[in-house]
């Protein structure tokens, strides 16, 4: 004796939020059974499993419409409340940082999808949920990457998905176009949300998108002509009576501020070297995927073998960039401003004390 | 040429990819009527065309259009090959013959294609101009309207019920054709389908005829069956009541208050003068009536007794003439005789005096006697002439005759609640027939539009503007009660037949309410529980479920050894029903409907019912288990180890039910628990013989105990499956009716769904009480998965809960319901009840004041008694309570269009909610979820909500508008099950898709609701080893119009406006 045939179908789609994320998680259906007996929901063993079946039946059927969010607003087959839409979107984008973090600036290409199952055993992510996270970054790349305009915007209107939700998938989506390296053992302290910021900072600052938003291109490549003005700032470091008396600016305004202003004053000639040389190099798209590793090496890494504060950063940044703009010499201002604003965000966003 | 339809094909979206090489679609669509086709342009490489086609117009009869859908095919242009279909849509025009329903068909709709399911929709308009056709021989029926619903339809009242009407179509079944061995499982589908359109559509439009014959503008409770014969062919039958109706002003003012509340001042209430212009407001015949009506009455219920039905043996007993006034007994008895001979008169006019309503206007319903039921087995033969299908008339005729008779016998001279069914196996067929014996009024029956018609078809209109204002509207049983201030509540339980001359064993009492007329222990019915009833505590579901084996066979053998079956079959379900009844403490069930289902190696039957206590019967005996060998001390230990535990069951659904009767102080203080000595072996329901009733009136209430013998397995049997059914979780209830009897404030939450459950009997050797135990156990499971589905509704109940099982091939059993869930607030319940009692007492006094204050006493009495008040003005005390222990309150999805609008409700309600595990468990939390999705819009959405219950009405809302009745079968196919997630997937993508197309054709008539929608066949068929499925499913309901009471209240202010509200009204 066995139930050949067992489905539940509501006017109203019956979706059970605990059992959506089972799915959404990989779980087969037994597993989701055991799991959801162990959580107390009921005993019955045989009333959950039907229940679960019902509810994975539901949920595949819905996927191909959670692949075009907008589509689930106006398909006809399922009768969904809006607040229940938006539930089931948002959970279907979201991802566990601890795998973003694996495939961040990784090309979003056949070949690392078939890398998966590493990634599952070393995250513990299950594979199922790995392979849908992936496809869903690979999906809103490929959407975003020919649309114009700002790209959070892009996707919070073609995903529907809540504003920070929208910035992360920017930021996987600006990682993956533009290959920074993420993978290196020194920024492996880094979390994800470190990156999606430093991401937003670039978006926001040196994406042709972000000086003029009308521009035909789009917020995922940097602003080759922006780039290009960097070399420009080379001077602050080739010439040498600049360096000093952008030296002795910074100490200057440092004095009695900080308790490491020896070491700052050691080290501003090597420190200004780093942060200008990477500036200046950001023009070749391989020395723009070691953005990342080049401030940690540069800059992170001396700052905290001196024992600097976040505090210690902070005022040395400021005034660092705040000096430049005093030396006579010096006439590239608005470059300087532009590139340092998200050079110091990032990095204290990057500095873990 | 009476009629000009116009079609136009605006647009199409997410049509599916039909050339790989571009990954589009070059669409174009064909225009079908009748013989006339038109087509689009094509539009070339796009999922989404944009045809803006012209008008399409055909000039047609209107028979033609009464009997054919719009027929609209699209395609895939190709240059080289045949044009690929994509999909196909039928539209039922019908509703735009009719001035007061649809004027436009405009939206959405799904197209469908039998093999590959919904496929994309398209956008298109259709109108009908309609000329005048006057001609007294026309073939059509225009304009007459059909309702599913099986009451007078809420905006509506009834001037005149003219009685039943029925009719029926054969043809062959295309699927069985010489030509389907070569045409495509498409092409065979599409035939099937389409004409099976054009076969209720000539059935429709037959029938109306007849009503437009009889005087009549409307169907009732329109019930129309396919019986699918195979070979033999395919049948189209139709029963419904038909009425003159007539529609109330949108003004829900008018109603007021129901004028005879007060029995005393009776008739002529000059408030209505304005209303109804022209009626000569005498006071005639009705006095008797009314006198009679009220007269009796006191202010617990009363009951009545239910026959037995299924008898053939009834039909040995056809006494005429019995009808007439035996009990009436004493004062009345002169008026009732009048009365009846009335009313028998104008009903003996009819052929067959039989309803298809299950609840009526009040008043209408004078007394029942019982279940009537009548079956019949017949061999199936090939239809030769589908133009003459007398055969098949012949079959109806006979078992209606047979109905008939039952009912004399019954004292009565009306069936009320009346239905039909088939069930084939093979070239085997049960004809089943039952309906419920009562005496009516004549009140709506005379011709002539007495004014009695008239003041008593307000009253409908009262009740439904009334109760429904109270939100559930439904409630209504008890707080219409209230209302009405004089509940009647027992008269119609009083019997209607002769106390000397019962035409089955039954034990008679006085009335318990009125002590004045006789009434039976039981009563067994299948209409709804009467409004004005008086119960005490709740109802719920009761279900007998029984198997048996028979030897496979072949034509008559086969259909004799049915037949022999049949009447053990029934008596045992009806012993199971008798004391699971008893079990609850009850003593009445509604809503009864028994189906026997016939396989090749078994017969099913399964009767469901919803059971009451209803004030006005006795109190119930318990059950008395006696063994039968008393010399084993262990076994006397057995037996009574099983006693306790059914005196605890009984004692324990008595709490659950909240059924405490009002202690009949006088009578009887005999030992509540049976003495042995009535341990007469009863295994029947009735059982205390007749003779013993004249003996002691005084006695009756308590003493009789129904015994159940142990001498043989089946005894055990019977008892074991007394226990074994899992009683109801907590919160939640079920009923099989309208409405759950004691339940009145219903939310605005509510859930309509569909199960379907295949059971598989691998075990061939079963033995019947195995079997029972499997089909029972197949039941209980079923209503478990639902418990806990619906858990988020809580406290809620489960309404209209009526199984459908079928044996689709050798060793499976099917089970399907349709049923809808509605939360209510349990606070409110008891506050409801309290008021209840000031209230009754107070309005009284108020009443005349509150009939002309209209408006404004509404708007008051609305406050005081109604829910729905209580909740928007948010004060009341459900928000504290902690009582409230439902998990996940918050999570109740289906209420959401009220969040939406009524922040003010989502707010009280949060408030309320207590985190269920569930909640707990969930990674995301709520806190945030809902942050962010304030940031969304989602106004962009086009699709609007339809709602869909299998009952007539929607809590917290008005229906302002029927836009006709909806009626559509599908035939789904693969060959690739597999693919499509085995027999489950194939069905829950299938049944998802009717739903649908429902919606979108409801949506499209500009309604926002179906109500009192079924599924009406639901045939499955599978071949897993050629990864084949066949799915046919067919279902019907009322495309309404409803309106939010809040919005209701806010339109009555500005009349004008409500229309165009209400349009647009859910549109988001």
């Amino acid at each position: 004796m066995s139930v050949e045939l067992d489905v539940f179908v509501g006017n109203t789609t019956i979706m059970d939020k605990e059992v959506y994320q089972l799915w959404l998680n990989g779980y087969t259906v037994n597993d989701a059974v055991t799991l959801r007996i162990e959580g107390g929901v009921m005993e019955e063993c045989e009333v959950l499993l039907s229940d679960t079946m019902d509810q994975y039946r539901t949920f595949q059927m819905c996927e191909r419409l959670l692949h075009h969010p907008a589509k689930l607003a106006n398909q006809l087959l399922f009768q969904i409340p809006p607040d229940r839409q938006a539930m089931l979107i948002e959970r279907y984008y979201a991802f566990d940082d601890l795998f973003v973090r694996e495939v961040l600036g990784k090309k979003l290409s056949k070949g690392t999808k078939k890398d998966l199952d590493d990634v599952s055993s070393k995250t513990g992510v299950m594979l199922k949920s790995c392979r849908r996270q992936f496809d869903n970054f690979k999906r809103v790349f490929k959407v975003v990457e020919e649309l114009k305009g700002p790209l959070v915007e892009n996707i919070r209107q073609h995903f529907l998905l809540p504003d920070q939700l929208a910035r992360d998938y920017a930021a996987i989506v600006f990682f993956a176009n533009n290959r920074f390296e993420t993978g290196k053992k020194k920024l492996l302290y880094l979390t994800f949300q470190d990156f999606a910021f430093c991401a937003g900072q670039l978006i926001n600052n040196w994406t042709l998108g972000a000086v003029d938003n009308m521009m035909e291109d789009m917020d995922v490549d940097l602003d080759k002509e922006f780039l290009q003005d960097l070399k420009d700032l080379k001077i602050l470091i080739t010439d040498k009576d600049l360096l000093d008396q952008h030296k002795s600016l910074v100490c200057t305004a440092l004095r009695g501020k900080t308790n490491v202003l020896n070491e700052m004053e050691a080290n501003f000639k090597n420190l200004s070297r780093g942060l200008v040389n990477i500036a200046a190099k950001l023009i070749n798209a391989k020395d723009v995927r070691d953005f990342f590793i080049d401030l940690v090496e540069k800059f992170i890494e001396p700052c905290r073998s001196d024992k600097w504060t976040s505090v210690d950063v902070n005022l040395y940044l400021t005034h660092y960039t705040n000096s430049a703009h005093i030396l006579d010499t010096f006439k590239h201002h608005s470059v300087w401003t532009r590139y340092m604003g998200v050079i110091k965000s990032c990095i204290l966003k990057m500095y873990h004390e | 040429m009476p009629g000009k339809l116009k079609a136009k094909i605006v647009a199409g979206r997410h049509l599916p990819v039909m050339d790989r090489a571009s990954d589009l679609t070059d669409a174009f669509v064909e225009v079908k009527f009748g013989n006339v086709t038109f087509k689009t342009d094509v539009y070339p490489k796009s999922l989404n065309p944009q045809w803006n086609s012209e008008w399409f117009k055909f000039e047609v009869d209107d028979e033609d259009l009464q009997d054919e859908p719009l027929q609209i095919t699209v395609l895939d242009h190709d240059t080289y090959s045949a044009n690929d279909a994509i999909g196909k849509v039928y539209i039922d025009i019908d509703p735009l013959l009719c001035s007061e329903a649809a004027t436009v068909i405009s939206g959405w709709l799904p197209i469908y294609d039998t093999i590959h399911g919904i496929r994309g929709e398209i956008n298109v308009l259709v109108k009908v101009d309609l000329f005048n056709d006057l001609n007294r021989f026309r073939q059509s029926s225009c304009g007459v309207k059909f309702f599913c619903t099986t009451s007078i339809p809420r905006c509506y009242r009834a001037v005149m019920i003219h009685g039943f009407v029925e009719e029926l179509v054969v043809n062959e079944d295309p699927e069985y054709q010489w030509i389907d061995r070569i045409r495509t499982p498409r092409a065979s589908n599409e035939a099937r389908q389409r004409l099976i359109f054009l076969m209720s559509g000539e059935l429709q439009r037959k029938i109306g005829l007849k009503v437009l014959e009889m005087g009549g503008n409307a169907v009732v409770g329109y019930l129309q069956c396919f019986d699918l014969e195979g070979e033999s062919g395919l049948v189209v039958r139709a029963i419904g009541t038909a009425c003159t109706l007539e529609k109330i002003s949108t003004l829900p003012a008018t109603a007021t208050l129901p004028s005879n509340s007060s029995p005393s001042k009776d008739i002529k209430e000059p408030v209505f003068g304005e209303e109804g212009p022209g009626v000569p407001l005498s006071s005639g015949p009705p006095t008797p009536l009314r006198a009679q009506t009220f007269s009796s009455f006191s202010p617990s219920k009363s009951y009545s007794r239910q026959s037995s039905s299924s008898d053939t043996e009834l039909s040995l007993t056809p006494k005429t003439g019995m009808g007439s006034g035996g009990s009436a007994g004493k004062e009345a008895g002169p008026l009732k005789a009048l009365l009846r001979q009335q009313t028998q008169s104008a009903l003996e006019q009819r052929e067959y005096p039989f309803f298809t309503l299950t609840s009526f206007p009040p008043g209408f319903l004078l007394h029942l006697g019982g279940v009537v039921s009548a079956r019949s087995v017949k061999l199936l033969d090939r239809i030769h002439n589908p133009d003459e299908p007398e055969t098949r008339d012949a079959w109806w005729e006979e078992i209606r005759q047979e109905i008939k008779s039952h009912t004399k016998a019954l004292g009565c001279h009306a069936v009320v609640g009346y239905s039909e069914s088939t069930s084939i196996c093979e070239e085997v067929c049960i004809l089943s027939a039952s309906g419920t014996a009562a005496i009516l009024s004549s009140r709506f029956m005379q011709d002539g539009p007495l004014e009695t018609d008239h003041r008593l078809s307000r009253q409908p209109l009262v009740f439904s503007t009334g109760s429904e204002r109270v939100d559930g509207d439904m409630g209504s049983t008890a707080s219409l009660g209230f209302e009405e201030m004089v509940p009647p509540g027992c008269e119609f339980c009083h019997i209607p037949y002769d106390e000397l001359n019962i035409p089955f064993p039954a034990q008679l009492t006085y009335c318990c309410c009125c002590r004045r007329y006789k009434v039976p222990d039981v009563l067994f019915t299948t209409i709804d529980l009467p409004t004005e009833a008086n119960i005490t505590g709740k109802g719920c579901l009761i279900q007998a479920r029984l198997c048996r084996t028979k030897k496979k066979a072949q034509g008559e053998g086969n259909a004799m050894a049915i037949s022999n079956l049949l009447p053990f079959l029934e008596y045992e379900l009806h012993t199971q029903l008798m004391n699971k009844l008893k079990l609850r403490g009850m003593n009445a069930l509604f809503g009864l409907r028994i189906q026997i289902s016939v396989g090749e190696t078994m017969l099913l039957g399964l009767a469901s019912a919803t059971g009451v206590y209803l004030t006005a019967l006795p109190s119930p005996g318990g059950i008395q288990v006696s063994g039968k060998t008393p010399s084993d001390i262990t076994y006397e230990q057995h037996i009574s180890n099983m006693q306790k535990k059914i005196n605890d069951t009984i004692a324990k659904n008595k709490e659950v039910y909240e059924i405490n009767p009002p202690e009949v102080v006088e009578e009887i203080i005999g030992s509540p628990i049976p003495e042995p000595r009535q341990r007469s072996r009863l295994f029947r329901s009735h059982s205390e013989s007749s003779d013993e009733v004249s003996e002691i009136d005084l006695s009756h209430g308590k003493k009789d105990a129904f015994v159940l013998e142990i001498d043989d397995t089946d005894a055990v049997e019977d008892i074991h499956a007394l226990l074994t059914d899992s009683p109801t979780p907590a919160g939640f209830y079920s009923c099989n009716t309208e409405i759950m009897p004691g339940i009145q404030n219903w939310t605005s939450a509510i859930q309509m769904f569909t199960s379907v459950r295949v059971f598989r009997l691998n075990n061939v050797n079963l033995t019947n009480q195995g079997l029972n135990k499997v089909f029972s156990d197949l039941c209980e499971n079923l209503l478990k998965s639902l418990y806990f589905k619906l858990r988020s509704l809580v406290p809620c109940c489960l309404c209209h809960l009526n199984f459908t099982v079928a044996i689709p091939e050798d060793e499976l059993i099917q089970v399907a319901v349709t049923a809808v869930a509605m939360s209510f607030d349990k606070e409110l319940t008891l506050e409801n009840g309290k008021q209840s009692g000031d209230k009754s007492l107070k309005k009284e006094n108020d009443e005349q004041l509150q009939f002309n204050l209209e408006l404004n006493a509404e708007m008051s009495s609305s406050n005081l008694s109604s829910p729905k008040g209580l909740t928007e003005v948010g004060s009341h005390p459900s928000a504290k309570a902690p009582s409230v222990d439902y998990s996940s309150f918050a999570d109740r999805c289906s209420s959401w269009i009220e969040q939406l609008r009524l922040k003010a409700h989502t707010i009280r309600r949060g408030s309320v909610k207590t985190t269920s595990s569930l909640e707990k468990a969930s990674p995301l939390p709520e806190g945030r979820s809902r942050s962010l999705r304030s940031n969304r819009s989602y106004s962009g959405s086009s699709v609007a909500v339809v709602r869909m219950t299998p009952l007539s009405f929607i809590p917290g809302a008005k229906i302002i508008k029927y836009l006709g009745i909806i009626n559509m079968f599908f035939i789904r196919e693969t060959t690739s099950l597999k693919e499509e997630g085995g027999v489950s997937g194939f069905l829950h993508t299938f049944i998802a898709e009717v739903f649908a197309m429902v919606r979108a054709h409801v949506a499209a008539l500009g309604g926002n609701a179906v109500v009192s929608y079924s599924m009406k066949e639901c045939v499955f068929m599978e071949n897993p080893n050629k990864n084949q499925a066949q799915c046919l499913i067919n279902v019907s309901g009322d495309a309404v119009i409803f309106v939010r009471e809040s919005e209701v209240e806010a339109a009555s202010v500005h009349p004008q406006s409500a229309a165009t509200q209400t349009s647009n009204g859910e549109g988001t």
